[in-house]
């Protein structure tokens, strides 16, 4: 016996048509079941048209104005600056824009795509449930169906969010199988996907996935890094010397990064969840710990062992409690134009009460990563520095985590909030009353 | 080191067009239940009858399975089972004398060197890897180092795929086309979809390789009606569950529901005969 015959005698190979597109670097491309490659050309076909089309651009941006609030605020921070090495400190206010985060931006594009497309339906993951609240917020606006997958876990540690997204009539899908967060959802919402595609749009939350999701949303969250260049020029006559954000999957920090990537001036860094810190190893820095590989349809950093299987990632914040990064943050990355660095949730903790306490802004746990990080640069940049902070999301969903984190209620209180998770567990509601 | 030599894939479609029938396709991830049992699966698995055997490898976050294959997968990996373990599988399917050919997710392979991958494969016996989760467009060091060690790369067509994308597909496949019935997961469904049917002419169309249809076929049945219009029947989370069956019950060393099941499915095959085939 012989090995299988090839060369020369097996015909030469055909070319596929898109390779290397949705490439950034090495970074990105598209990991996916071949079921799923007509729904991705299509929806790269829709959204590429409907960027220049005015109809399309026109009612984005008619609901950015009217809906979500744009443009937000860029709200200077001198009290907390103090903190920050005296720098001077400016947030971009996407914690103002309805539904309480950035994600609106994005979620709205994308459902005037699905309309667009014909189709019907939409899906999502969700880890904080941020994302998953704007699209069903979206859907309601846009009369969609929607189901929502969000892991188990992170159901019950955001369980306000969920109760917003069923208030929207959304169904709700607690993931059961593997690490029961926002991987696991993303799985999920695939299988969904693959089979009802006909139907049904995959609104993606962040800016990972196949092509032409990197892109596509990172374009949709652009606005965020437009208008706060517009804003800081304004208010302090030169560009910022420092951009901070977050990075879970990476949206908020590609949005805000994006307009400054051309300005060498100005450098960006975003900030991974370190979690109980790098050593413990619970944790979701990918740029510290991960490597080359392949999660959710994009070539980029991932967590993994050495069999290529992926390790659970763990922060005290849901929505960065992800094992994988945006396909363009690792070229921004591996480019030296960004850096990244582990924020553990001790440091965001502390900059979470500090924003509080000093501005009477209460950040998402996810922001409050970037204004830890931000803390640290301007220390760094002194006085004279400017920094500029994505504010991705406000606070209201993780006072319950907080008040647990600071201590801030009885202990009977706590007790009697664990008896009505214990009692109600969020699984078995479905809603359905509504 | 010297390879064990693999069983040719075209040799085995030969010979079952010869014999009339479909080829039966089996398909059992490594580790499960746990390592030991599995590799005495795969070898049941080719005793009774199926011709070439696919080895799955279990991984993290499988995006194209349904439950039987998730949760087995979960089972494999805390049982310990590590890449290495897919040569040894290869190894025994080898040389109980069906075909082996690897289903992975992409990332392990990645991780693990790809040509590292495709070198010590062909050591194993093996014959070629089916990837659910990489298409010809991404596949461009996955198809040199393929060819380099004389693997077969077997891509997936689906329902969805362009007329286009169906001749590129199969032009870059080696081997067999793995035809995906239904728009879906993998899992037992009641009824595999005409679609199957309707896909396999389309491909019939732009390729001389032979068609072997998953997703959804777990009866005798449904194996017979596939069979009458594909070249192969592909079957996995049926045997999963039978294999489940087998690891649970007060004999699990004898595996009678697995044998069981592929005897049947093997008599499936063979019913389909002629009608539709070339």
């Amino acid at each position: 016996m012989t090995p299988e015959p090839h060369r020369p005698e097996n015909p030469p190979r055909p070319a596929p048509p898109g390779v290397g597109i949705g490439r950034f670097g090495d970074f990105g491309g598209r990991y996916v079941p071949e079921a799923l490659v007509a729904a991705l050309d299509e929806l790269d076909e829709a959204r590429r048209k409907a960027e220049v089309d005015p109809d399309f651009t026109d009612e984005l941006l008619r609901l950015q104005r009217t809906y979500t609030g744009r443009p937000s605020l860029l709200t200077e921070v001198p009290r907390f600056a103090e903190h920050a090495g005296g720098a001077r400190v400016f947030l971009k206010r996407e914690d103002l824009n309805h539904t309480g985060s950035h994600k609106i931006n994005n979620v709205l594009g994308q459902a005037l795509l699905t309309k667009r497309m014909g189709k019907t339906r939409v899906i999502a993951e969700t880890g904080a449930g941020q994302h998953g609240v704007a699209t069903a917020t979206a859907a309601a606006l846009m009369g969609l169906e929607c189901v929502v997958y969000m892991g188990e876990r992170d159901t019950q540690r955001q369980a306000l969010n969920v109760a917003r997204m069923r208030l929207l009539g959304a169904e709700v899908v607690p993931v059961k199988n593997g690490s029961r967060t926002l991987k696991d959802a993303v799985n999920e919402a695939m299988r969904d996907w693959v089979a009802n595609v006909d139907s049904t749009h995959y609104v993606l939350g962040t800016v990972t996935g196949p092509h032409p999701f990197p892109e596509m949303v990172r374009n949709f969250h652009k606005i965020i890094g437009e208008e706060a260049r517009e804003q800081v020029l304004e208010a302090v006559g030169r560009l910022p010397d420092a951009v901070c954000a977050c990075v879970g999957g990476g949206s908020n920090a590609m949005g805000i990064f994006h307009a400054f990537v051309p300005d060498a001036s100005v450098r960006l860094f975003g900030f991974e969840a370190g979690g109980a810190g790098i050593d413990s190893g619970r944790h979701a820095a990918r740029f510290s710990t991960g490597t080359r590989g392949v999660l959710h349809g994009a070539a980029t950093y991932v967590l993994q062992d050495d069999d290529g299987q992926t390790i659970e990632s763990h922060s005290v914040s849901a929505g960065l409690d992800y094992p994988s990064v945006g396909p363009e943050h690792a070229y921004l990355y591996e480019s030296g134009r960004a850096t990244y660095a582990p924020v553990v949730d001790d440091e965001a903790m502390e900059a979470f009460r500090l924003l509080c306490r000093t501005e009477g802004i209460i950040p998402a746990i996810e922001s409050a990563h970037a204004l830890a990080g931000a803390m640290k640069v301007g220390r760094e940049l002194g006085p004279q520095g400017v920094v500029l902070v994505s504010l991705s999301g406000r606070g209201d969903k993780d006072v319950d985590t907080a008040a647990r984190w600071f201590g801030l209620l009885s202990a009977e209180d706590l007790v009697e909030e664990q008896e009505l998770k214990a009692s109600e567990p969020v699984a078995e509601a479905d809603g359905s009353g509504w | 080191m010297s390879g064990q030599a693999a069983v040719r894939i075209k040799d085995v479609f030969e010979r079952t067009r010869a014999e009339g029938r479909a080829a039966l396709v089996g398909y059992l991830p490594v580790g499960y239940p746990d390592v030991e049992t599995s590799l005495r699966a795969m070898r049941t698995v080719v005793e009774a009858g199926a011709d070439v055997v696919e080895v799955g490898f279990p991984y993290s976050d499988p995006m194209m399975d349904g439950p039987t294959i998730q949760q087995a997968a979960v089972t494999a990996l805390e049982a310990g089972t590590r890449l290495p373990h897919v040569f040894d599988a290869v190894r025994t399917v080898t040389q109980a004398g069906a075909a082996a050919v690897v289903m992975s997710y992409w990332n392990p392979i990645l991780s693990y060197g790809v040509d590292r991958f495709a070198a010590d494969l062909a050591a194993a016996g093996g014959s070629g890897v089916i990837t659910p989760d990489l298409i010809p467009d991404e596949a461009d060091e996955w198809m040199r180092a393929a060819d380099r060690h004389g693997l077969a790369t077997i891509f997936l067509v689906a329902p969805s795929s362009t007329p286009e994308r169906l001749a590129m597909t199969t032009g870059n496949c080696r081997g067999f086309v793995y035809v995906a019935s239904t728009m879906g997961v993998t899992g037992a469904r009641t009824s595999v979809g005409a679609g199957a049917r309707d896909l396999v002419g389309r491909a019939r169309a732009v390729t001389d390789l032979p068609l072997a249809v998953g997703l959804g076929v777990s009866t005798r049945a449904q194996a017979a009606d596939v069979a009458s219009f594909a070249d192969g029947v592909i079957v996995g989370s049926a045997l999963v569950a039978a294999l489940g069956q087998d690891a649970s019950s007060e004999n699990p060393g004898d595996l009678v529901n697995l044998t069981e099941v592929v005897t049947d499915l093997g008599a499936g095959v063979r019913e389909g005969a002629s009608a539709g085939r070339r």
